[in-house]
């Protein structure tokens, strides 16, 4: 793992959590080598400090000692304490400075001047000598000679040594392993980081069924990941469904502009009398509103889904709306043997905007005039070619419905029926530009409210609804305002 | 009538083959000022218009239109909604706070029904669509010039012997009264007022149904054959026509 996270040292040095880590443990490091410090240093003061306190504590007494038994007698105590073996040190010199008794044999050199401190002497180890360390203290007696009294504290000085090693060690180890801490979760996020980096970058040069994989624990880094995979999938929709509308409109369009051009071509190819030339100019003129039409009902649902008509809402009675809209639709009705009937509890007020409602349902009864005739072969009741409209309140706002008896749109079919330019099979032959149901759930959504499809058995059912607030309802009594503002 | 006809213009919703009546159907003469940026589009509405029997003056931009409709003495003017140096709202929005009361049509690629408000509010009286159909845009501006003359607005039209009263709802022809539902009363009413010129069907949707979207079909026609059994089945001579290729339009006697 390390060995493989060479080539990419610059790289993850440079990541954050390698940074914060770093940053972490150097301070850790820093304030743990000052506490070691203080302790190491205090410990080895009241060493120290003990063995000088000892040392007083008998030196006073040899001082008495001698006060009491006479100078001559100190060199014989000293040799006395001398043999014992221990710690303690001693060594006594005549006012000359030789040497007169004791386990030391020379006074040091640290201690030529002074009341005493540490010092180091050779002390013999086996067949060599050993260069250790003691404390002294010097004390002069009575008649001229001096005595040091010593402790040997190798023992504790090794001891604070082998403290001192072991803190030293610690912290060299924390260090690496804090650093390769460091290195790991860097890595270890910077490999996640690249994947998402990596992903986005083939996405973004078009790949765009890629997702960002997820550790599946649950963490920051996975709760980014599928929002960046949610969003992923919503831009994908909306390119998948731009894709469509594109293609739909390249077919839509080109189609009869193709038509267009062909009857262009094939008037000015052929044509010899003013007459076919009137003839082809005419179709050329019918085939143009053929496109302009489908063009304009395109560029409506455009904005719709924009939601850029909100401002032109107003209130007026959808019962009066309805209700005209089903009498300008029935003397057409009945040219194809189609009967439409009407049905309201009274007065109905919404606030919507007017032109759009009325182009939503002047659709549905268009549609269900063109497709609601009976199926070939159905039975052939005397309400076969009826067409229910029905305008109801619901809790939450109204609902209008037109219901034909014709051979009506199979359940797996309906959901494809609200997009745009899908003609069902049935109905691709007819006139009509294909975009009849899908500006209808345009102008439902654009008004919070949605369109079903339901199965009148036989027939097709349509509900448009769409919320409406209750405190209109209490304006029954406020005239509604239905006109545009259009004299004539 | 004028059989110099130049070239013929269909209504959207007509699905005739054309086979070439002239589309100038009043021999009334109209002033119109064009205001229209597009060079093009101004030569043909020029051409077009003048061959309708108008005389036409034409400028291309807001300035030199304001100048020229102040100016000049119009019947009705044809605006464009994007013009450069000022715009065609605010030359309509200026003319109206000057006085100036000349009928005026907006035209403009924004055809949404609240595009159509604003320019109505700026004080456009009637709003068109790019594109649209010559013939759609010669009734309109015909029926905006009648308006403008302030005798139209009354309480009684009459067409040979037919007479329609406002006041009392009733419709006679030759003394016999005619039973109308309320939507063909209206419909009568607005052919009546504009006697002797085209009619298109989105016109009539407009002002009679108020309804200004595409109804997808043809739903005009049947409304009209229905009261045109009412008002000409059992008299010899026919009112309401059928004007090829534009709409309807009521008149008495043989031009």
């Amino acid at each position: 793992m390390l060995a493989r996270a060479n080539p990419l040292l610059p790289q993850f040095t440079r990541t954050t959590a390698f940074r914060l880590m770093a940053a972490y443990v150097a301070a850790f490091v820093t304030i743990a080598a000052v506490a070691a410090g203080v302790i190491i240093w205090q410990t080895n003061e009241l060493l120290i400090r003990q063995v000088f306190a000892t040392l007083r504590t008998e030196a006073e007494g040899l001082q008495d000692l001698v006060r009491q038994r006479g100078p001559a007698a100190a060199a014989e105590i000293i040799a006395d304490r001398s043999r014992v073996s221990g710690t303690a040190l001693y060594l006594l010199v005549d006012p000359q400075g030789r040497k007169a008794a004791g386990n030391l044999n020379r006074w040091p050199a640290e201690l030529r001047e002074g009341s005493g401190g540490l010092f180091r002497y050779a002390a013999p180890a086996g067949e060599q000598t050993q260069e250790r360390l003691a404390i002294g203290m010097r004390v002069v007696l009575d008649g001229g000679q001096q005595l040091l009294v010593a402790r040997d504290v190798e023992e504790q000085r090794q001891f604070i040594a082998r403290v001192r090693m072991l803190f030293l060690a610690g912290f060299g180890l924390l260090v690496l392993l804090g650093l390769a801490g460091a290195v790991l979760a860097s890595r270890l996020i910077l490999r996640r980081i690249s994947e998402i980096t990596a992903t986005s970058g083939s996405i973004m040069s078009g790949d765009l069924s890629r997702r960002i994989a997820t550790s599946g624990s649950g963490d920051e880094l996975d709760e980014l990941s599928r929002n960046l995979n949610a969003m992923l999938d919503r831009i994908e929709q909306l390119m998948a469904g731009l894709r469509e509308i594109s293609d739909n409109i390249a077919h839509d369009l080109k189609t009869p502009l193709n038509r267009l051009r062909n009857r262009a071509e094939a008037a000015l190819r052929e044509a010899q009398t003013p007459e076919d030339y009137q003839e082809g100019l005419a179709r050329t003129i019918d085939e143009a509103d053929e496109i302009i039409k489908t063009f304009n009902a395109l560029l409506l649902i455009a904005r719709l889904e924009a939601g850029a008509v909100d401002e032109s809402k107003e209130v007026f009675d959808l019962t009066a709306l309805v209700r005209d809209l089903v009498e300008l639709y029935e003397p057409h009705a009945e040219e194809t043997q189609r009967h439409l009937t009407f049905e309201a509890d009274g007065e109905n007020l919404v606030r919507a905007n007017r032109q759009l409602i009325g182009q939503a349902i002047a659709n549905l009864l268009d549609n269900a005039i063109k497709y609601g005739g009976p199926a070939p072969g159905a039975r052939n009741g005397a309400s076969a070619g009826d067409i229910e409209v029905r305008l109801t309140r619901t809790q939450t706002g109204v609902e209008v419905i037109v219901a034909d008896h014709g051979p009506g749109i199979p359940a797996v079919d309906r959901e494809r029926a609200l997009k745009r330019f899908v003609r069902l099979e049935a109905s691709r032959t007819r006139p009509g530009t294909g975009l009849g149901l899908s500006l209808v759930a345009a102008v439902a959504r654009l008004h919070d409210g949605q369109i079903r499809l339901e199965d009148n058995e036989p027939g097709l059912r349509v509900v448009l609804s769409w919320p409406v607030p209750a405190k209109l309802v209490n304006l029954e009594k406020e005239k509604p305002v239905s006109q545009t503002g259009i004299a004539t | 009538m004028n059989e110099a006809a130049g070239p013929a213009y269909l209504d959207k919703a007509a699905s005739f083959r054309f086979s070439g009546p002239p589309l100038r159907t009043v021999g009334q003469h109209m002033r119109v000022l064009v205001v229209e940026d597009d060079r093009e589009t101004a030569h043909f509405l020029q051409k077009a218009l003048r061959e309708s029997g108008h005389s036409v003056v034409v400028t291309h931009d807001g300035e030199e239109g304001l100048g020229a409709a102040r100016e000049g003495k119009f019947d009705v003017l044809i605006v464009d909604r994007m013009l450069p140096k000022v715009d065609g709202l605010s030359v309509v929005r200026q003319l109206r706070d000057e006085g100036n009361r000349t009928p005026v049509l907006i035209l403009s690629a924004l055809g949404e029904v609240d595009d159509k408000v604003k320019g109505l509010r700026a004080g456009g009286d009637d709003y068109l669509t790019k594109p649209y159909a010559f013939s759609e845009l010669l009734a309109r501006i015909e029926a905006l010039s009648r308006r403008s003359d302030p005798q139209q607005e009354q309480t009684r039209y009459e067409v040979g012997d037919l007479v329609l009263d406002r006041l009392s709802h009733r419709v006679t022809r030759a003394g016999e009264p005619i039973v109308l539902q309320p939507r063909e009363f209206r419909l009568l009413e607005y052919l009546m007022r504009h006697a002797g010129q085209v009619v298109t069907r989105t016109m009539l949707l407009e002002h009679v149904w108020d309804y200004h979207f595409d109804p997808q079909t043809n739903v005009i026609d049947v409304h009209i054959s229905r009261l045109r059994s009412k008002i000409d089945r059992n008299f010899e001579e026919s009112l309401l026509h059928t004007v090829r290729g534009a709409g309807y339009m009521i008149r008495a006697g043989k031009s």
